[in-house]
């Protein structure tokens, strides 16, 4: 069942499209990964589809409600953090959550819950502070918590993990891993190890269009891609003279020794067939044992950087003729 | 409503905001009131002409962080996108606003108890101006939150409150070098103040508080307006 389903969103700022005609949906109790460049349009859609801002095309809807039509309903089954979590300094962080909880009109019991949501992202030594006076991590946090008042069904968050340390990092993302279990999470980030760490499935978005959209697994490619590191005992002319009897091997590159008496080697097999059996019988009749292999996995930084510039190539290609129009016009006043 | 409201209320009396409000009136009403003593009369009137001034300086007080503080602090986010519909969020914050312009005229009902102790002025009278009094303040204060509303600088939105108010406050003055009589009637229309002088001597027509009322009404109406069209744009 999907409960957040975008089609055709579109935002248009002066003659600037921000967003342009993306289309997804998230199923119940998957955590996306929102992920792309600055200013590729992750904040402009989750504002859209949260109704902080209107779209000028397309439809966002969430748990079956439209959010343009049926704002309200829709809006009690979200919660929401936005780049700059919305907090009121003035107030202690249990005045500013009793305030949330007011102002959504949540039906359940107020202490308790209270309590629960303090408790999940670890707020409870703090609850009778100023907001002003937290450090920003704990600032992020009361922002976190704010959008989980009222147990939504939807927690859309922007950069949740932005301007924390390594360990707060950690600790926010085992949060967030930990409510994934039974809600649907939208997570927008630029940190690619985050998506990794968290998220089930990615949408990579430049330039407000969709660049790519699928798992992590499938967009990294199995392990078996076909390429690993092996480290072998012995020196690099007998690792390669043994390497050269099998014939799917594309490539063996000599990586050095980081290790004493062996050598590292970057095997790649020809159509990324799966030739790890083969080269370890190769080695064991050698009596040469291989000491590790590792497969080599294209990560996520691999996709993001090779998505994001075959759409910026795309882009490019789809202006070229503007551009060879007007050399033409040029060249054809200096007639 | 009731959450904004609440949380609106606190807030100028968790910062000074509330008590620069407070302060001034209380402070000039008992300067009145003693004057008003000195020239033997106990006409309450003579009190609230002077104060209705009092409103050009201290309601861009009130009203000037309403919603220019929201949209700075980036706070309006929440507003927005929890369940609730802009004009709620607009009827909290100038029922807020409008709440502590009340708890002064409360604290300032010292004076007409000291009168009434003292003395028989008319009690009708009395009652007839505190109508008036909240009548016209409401639209001042629907102003300064419309006017809130338009600028994310609390510092531009004072200033522009404060300008608004001071046409409103002048411009029965205009009339007299106007010969135009559509221009009259246009000054009429805008002429807050005029209107209240029926309050002061006791008379309560349907017309003047339909007056108020309705320009209470547009004003916070185009604050709503204002709200919804930025997030189209």
């Amino acid at each position: 069942m999907n409960v957040i389903e975008i089609e055709g969103l579109t935002k248009i700022y002066g003659n600037k499209k921000a967003v342009n005609n993306i289309s997804f949906s998230v199923q119940k109790g998957e955590i996306l990964g929102f992920l792309g460049p600055n200013g590729a349009g992750k904040s402009t859609t989750m504002n859209m589809l949260t109704g902080y801002i209107s779209a000028d095309g397309g439809s966002a809807s969430v748990c079956g409600y439209n959010i343009l039509s049926q704002p309200n309903e829709a809006k009690q089954k979200i919660g929401y953090l936005p780049e700059q979590p919305p907090l009121y300094f003035d107030m202690t962080v249990t005045e500013y959550l009793n305030f949330v909880y007011n102002l959504k009109k949540v039906t359940i019991d107020r202490k308790s819950h209270l309590i629960e949501v303090m408790k999940t992202v670890g707020l409870t030594e703090v609850k009778d502070r100023l907001i002003k006076n937290l450090s920003k991590g704990y600032k992020q946090r009361v922002g976190l918590a704010q959008a989980l008042v009222g147990n939504p069904e939807v927690l859309i968050l922007d950069e949740p993990t932005v301007g924390l340390d390594p360990v707060q990092i950690i600790e926010i993302r085992n949060v967030i891993k930990k409510l994934g279990k039974n809600r649907t999470i939208i997570l927008s980030t630029h940190i690619l190890q985050e998506v990794t760490a968290v998220c089930d499935r990615v949408v990579i978005i430049n330039r407000g269009k969709i660049a790519a959209s699928d798992t992590i697994q499938n967009l990294s490619g199995s392990s078996a891609s076909g390429r690993f590191v092996l480290r072998v005992k012995g020196d690099e002319f007998q690792a390669k003279n043994i390497l050269s009897e099998i014939a799917e091997i594309k490539s063996a590159e000599v990586l050095g020794i980081r290790e004493k008496g062996s050598v590292d080697i970057i095997v790649e097999a020809r159509d990324g067939a799966d030739i790890r059996e083969k080269v370890f019988n190769a080695f064991a009749e050698k009596n040469t044992p291989i000491i590790m292999n590792k497969p080599m996995e294209k990560t996520i930084e691999d996709v993001f950087v090779k998505v994001i510039g075959d759409t910026e190539a795309e882009q490019e290609t789809e202006e070229m003729p503007v551009k060879r129009s007007l050399m033409e016009k040029l060249l054809r006043k200096g007639e | 409503m009731y959450a904004i409201f609440k949380k609106e209320l606190r807030n100028y009396f968790l910062t000074p905001i509330g008590y620069v409000f407070m302060a001034p009136f209380i402070a000039f009403t008992a300067i009145y009131f003693v004057m008003m003593l000195n020239y033997q009369t106990v006409a309450m009137s003579y009190i609230f002409t002077s104060i209705n001034t009092l409103c050009l300086f201290i309601v861009p007080v009130l009203t000037m962080q309403l919603f220019a503080e929201e949209r700075n602090k980036k706070t309006e986010q929440l507003l927005i996108t929890a369940p609730v519909n802009v004009s709620s969020i607009v009827l909290g914050k100038f029922f807020a606003a409008l709440g502590v312009f009340l708890i002064t005229l409360v604290v300032s009902l010292i004076f007409p108890i000291i009168l009434f102790a003292m003395s028989t002025p008319s009690l009708s009278e009395t009652i007839t101006l505190y109508v008036g009094l909240i009548l016209l303040w409401a639209s001042f204060i629907s102003v300064g939150v419309f006017i809130s509303s338009l600028t994310e600088s609390q510092v531009i939105s004072a200033i522009l409150t404060f300008a608004v108010l001071f046409v409103l406050y002048s411009v029965d003055s205009w009339t007299m070098s106007i010969t135009s009589s559509f221009a009259k009637n246009i000054i009429n229309i805008l002429a807050v103040f005029t209107r209240y002088s029926d309050f002061e001597i006791g008379l309560i027509s349907l017309s003047n508080g339909i007056y108020y009322l309705s320009f209470t009404f547009i004003f916070l109406f185009l604050t709503v307006r204002n709200i919804e069209k930025r997030r189209y744009s």
